[in-house]
């Protein structure tokens, strides 16, 4: 079997007293759409912060694309082709959609020490910007400023500047965090554009959403994996019905 | 060089030492509770020496000054927190630097106005004027030590403060979560003003201690300022035990340096000139041990919290 | 061309015709007060490229402006009094001189901001303040050069056949480098590199998250930074013809953060407005009272309080990054 895009081997992390990721095993295959379920406060962020290299893991260890990661600082992996995006919404406020897409493709750029050229004007910057944009269904508010946008516009603008550094791999963080039921489908449909063209690790609320997307699903408990499978191994699993949707063993 | 002088320094470190602590200690916990930056916190220290200064020449009696400047001095730090700072805990750290340097403007032409351009003297009384023997043919100065004393005294009774009184609880508390403290029921905004009140008294304290010593002029509070800011980060932001041990770090670096320098650059220029530089390089030592312990720990000794 | 661009150049066309006016009012004297305006306005802009776009506040950069002033001054006494600085006499070269200073200031920048930013916020505020403290008394510990006192200047700095020692040329000289600094300026925010530092200053943990390691950038734009105020002290020193370490002082520092704030932190001619505000405020009041900082004291914290977005904000109407 080939290797994994992303491995993750007995990663842990505490904050304090709370163990937020317990000796986390993960195998992501290329191509794969996996989802990540758990009660709120399971370390599901926790376990995305650790992988994109926001957070340095107490112990454990990273690969992407078979190479060892774990060391490596979040604007490397970044560049590696691992991109992330976030519960709470993380943009740049002052600016138009565009500048923000425009910004994120010229951050996967190599370097800005470019000091002369209007950035706004480029066209290998601009172009790729748009296409970010239109992606996610944003072409037409492209020159709204984000303070302008509405909340599901924003969620979507939260995921075009992932798409915008071209990833190979994207962690996204509940894209749905509090979205109408209109905005939650359209992002549905979103990613199941996205399947297969990326490797996507989902974390998602949203039951329906999950099992109507993902290849596979890891549930986390006590930023423990109880169970990784399929949606129907997922649902027939008998720890995850206790430990996650509350019921009673045995 | 002989070891008596060697001790002899090491007081003189631990004596400016304490009186750098007194001033950190309410500039910390002005910062690490309401998140302030008060640059005027210099300009109470220099308020302080001055009321002492002048209520000793009136009255003839220095302890009259310091009954004086203590209570004078925690009344302008409150007037100021009431007036300005209160309008500047919700804002950045920029609008805060700003807002205190316009303080210092006013309050370094405000003493010369009330009183005048000429440095005041503070003379001490005989009882502190003489000097301890401390060790057979080893005199040292009464007051450095009173200082020295004192200064530890002050700091016992801030540890005693911050760790085990309701107070120190309700400090410690609202340095992490503000909103808890206020669900609480306390009035957060007069513990501020206490806080910020104690803080004034500490910093007058170490400007009546300072003025013997040093001149009572105006301005003089800035370059303790700077000295002091050096001390907390050196110490971490909100720490009353980072200001503790950063103060005396800074304090025996300076006293050191200043002393033994100038023999060392001796070896090589005239002494007048040696004496010159020594000075100056003992405040540039300061800095580099800032430096030092910057590069091993970006956030101090003694990070308060996050 | 913006609007801000537009008023922008009006003000630079008036500050032109300065000397004019002035000689025909009879007040020729007041051409030294607008070279001074000049040059804080150049230090103030090089400030606020860190300051405004940046977002960093750096209460040091009197360290880079006196440096700068120093180099010239120092060049000048070794020039007239023989005796050298490493190895090398002095010149009276203003070539020499300028190049030097901008030279000195940005490496002293890079070392102070090598180590500097490497923490943030609070901490950068207090050590970008302690390090220039730390030059301040470097300073004072070199009596060769005067000290606590300070140096004065045989003449200003050579620059051939443009005679600088006339206060006119001296002002045209400055507008014309204040003019070339400004539109570099404009040309640099809005490049890759500028929207990387603003992208930074907004949301660090995001930019990182998409690719970009803030440290460089910052390093970057802090050295320029600094190596710009330190032109502005060459120029200030031949202002004055004086140089002392209260050029270095922490109250340099303090107003020139005052000066890009009161003229609009983060706008690309704000600080100028800024510098010739605040330099005719602080000559406005000295008219009125020798007291006058018990006055400007006040008025600063009310500009912080209450005018925040400062007079280019008037300009812009509203805010453009
Ligand atoms: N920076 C932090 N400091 C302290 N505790 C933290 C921090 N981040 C997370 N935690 C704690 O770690 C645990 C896991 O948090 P995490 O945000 O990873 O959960 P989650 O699964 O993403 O929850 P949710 O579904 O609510 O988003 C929680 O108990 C949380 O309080
Ligand atoms: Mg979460």
């Amino acid at each position: 079997m080939a290797e994994p895009l992303l491995e993750a081997r007995g990663l842990r992390k505490a904050f304090g007293a709370v163990q937020a990721c317990d000796d986390v095993e993960l195998e992501v295959a290329a191509g794969e759409l996996r989802a990540v379920i758990g009660p709120n406060g399971a370390g599901k962020t926790t376990l995305i912060s650790l992988l994109a290299g926001e957070l340095a893991p107490d112990a454990g260890a990273i690969r992407f694309q078979g190479q060892d990661v774990t060391a490596m600082p979040a604007p490397a992996r970044a560049q590696a082709g691992l991109a992330r995006s976030y519960q709470i919404t993380s943009l740049f406020p002052r600016f138009t959609a565009l500048q923000n897409a425009v910004l994120a493709v010229q951050a996967k750029g190599g370097h800005a020490f470019r000091f002369w050229r209007p950035a706004m004007r480029e066209a290998e910057l601009r172009e790729p910007a748009l296409a970010a944009l239109a992606r996610v269904g944003l072409a037409e508010r492209a020159d709204v400023p984000v303070a302008a946008l509405a909340h599901g516009e924003q969620r979507q603008l939260e995921i075009a500047l992932a798409l915008a550094t071209r990833p190979k791999l994207v962690l996204l963080d509940e894209p749905t965090a509090g979205m109408s039921r209109e905005e939650t489908q359209e992002m549905v449909r979103l990613l199941e554009g996205l399947k297969g063209e990326l490797t996507i690790v989902l974390i998602e609320h949203d039951m329906d959403a999950v099992f109507a997307l993902a290849e596979r699903i890891t549930v986390l408990v006590y930023g423990r994996p109880i169970a990784t499978g399929t949606p129907t191994e997922i649902r027939a699993d008998r720890a995850v019905r206790a430990a996650y949707l509350g019921e009673e063993t045995g | 060089m002989s070891l008596l002088l060697v001790l002899e320094q090491l007081l003189n470190g631990l004596q400016f030492g304490v009186m750098l602590f007194l001033i950190a200690a309410g500039l910390t916990l002005v910062l690490g509770i309401m998140n302030l930056v008060n640059l005027a916190h210099g300009s109470l220290y220099m308020v302080g020496a001055f009321v002492c200064a002048w209520v000793s020449l009136q009255t003839g009696s220095f302890l009259l000054g310091l009954l004086a400047a203590l209570p004078a001095t925690a009344l302008v730090g409150i007037a100021v927190e009431l007036l300005v700072l209160r309008r500047l805990y919700a804002r950045d750290h920029l609008d805060q630097v700003l807002a205190t340097f316009g303080l210092i403007l006013f309050f370094n032409e405000g003493v010369k106005i009330v009183f005048g351009a000429r440095p005041l003297r503070l003379d001490l009384p005989e009882w502190l004027s003489g000097s301890v023997e401390l060790l057979p043919g080893v005199p040292y100065p009464a007051f450095r030590l009173a200082i020295i004393a004192v200064g530890l005294l002050v700091g016992l009774f801030l540890f005693w403060l911050v760790a085990r009184t309701r107070l120190g609880m309700l400090i410690r508390a609202g340095a992490s979560n503000r909103e808890m403290v206020q669900a609480l029921g306390v009035d957060i905004a007069q513990l501020y003003t206490l806080v910020f009140g104690l803080g004034a008294v500490l910093a007058a304290l170490g400007g009546v201690m300072a003025g013997p010593i040093y001149a009572v002029e105006v301005g003089m509070g800035e370059p303790m300022l700077i000295m002091v800011f050096v001390v907390i980060v050196i110490g971490g932001i909100g720490s009353i035990r980072g200001a503790f041990v950063g103060a005396l770090l800074v304090g025996m670096t300076f006293m050191l340096c200043r002393a033994f320098l100038p023999g060392l650059f001796g070896l090589f220029l005239d002494p007048a000139g040696a004496a010159a530089v020594g000075g100056a390089l003992a405040s540039m030592a300061i800095y580099i041990l800032m430096a030092a312990v910057l590069i091993a720990r970006p956030r101090g000794l003694f990070p308060a919290h996050g | 061309m913006t609007r801000s661009d537009l008023v922008a150049l009006i003000g630079l066309a008036g500050f032109a015709l300065f000397p004019a006016l002035a000689w025909a009012g009879g007040v020729l004297w007041a051409v030294d007060l607008a070279s001074r305006m000049l040059i804080y306005g150049l230090a103030a802009l090089a400030l606020n490229l860190v300051l405004g776009y940046g977002g960093l506040v750096s209460f040091g950069h009197a360290a880079f402006v006196g440096a700068g002033a120093y180099v010239v001054a120092i060049l000048s006494f070794h020039s007239m009094m023989g005796g050298s600085i490493l190895g090398y006499g002095g010149t009276e070269s203003g070539f020499v001189a300028f190049a030097l200073a901008i030279l000195v200031s940005g490496l002293l920048a890079l070392a102070i901001g090598t180590l500097s930013l490497k923490t943030s916020g609070l901490y950068f505020i207090m050590i970008t303040l302690a390090f220039a403290q730390m030059i301040y008394y470097l300073f004072i510990s070199l009596p060769d050069y005067g000290g606590e006192d300070g140096l004065s200047l045989w003449a200003r700095s050579d620059f051939g056949p443009l005679d600088i020692g006339d206060d006119v040329v001296f002002f045209y000289l400055c507008l014309v480098l204040v003019l070339l600094f400004a539109l570099l300026k404009r040309r640099l925010v809005a490049s890759r590199f500028g929207w990387t530092l603003m992208g930074l200053r907004d949301n660090e943990r995001r930019m990182c998250a998409l690719g970009t390691p803030s440290f460089r950038y910052r390093l970057a734009a802090f050295t320029l930074s600094g190596a710009v105020a330190g032109l502005a002290g060459a120029l200030l020193a031949n202002q004055t013809e004086f140089v002392s370490p209260a050029f270095l002082s922490w109250h340099l520092s303090g107003e020139l953060l005052v000066i890009v704030i009161l003229g609009g932190m983060g706008t690309l001619y704000g600080p100028l407005a800024g510098a010739v505000a605040f330099l005719l405020l602080e000559f406005a009041l000295k008219e009125v009272t020798e007291h006058w900082q018990l006055a400007l004291g006040p008025i600063l914290i009310l500009v912080v309080l209450y005018a925040r977005r400062g007079l280019w904000g008037l300009v812009e109407g509203r805010k453009d990054g």
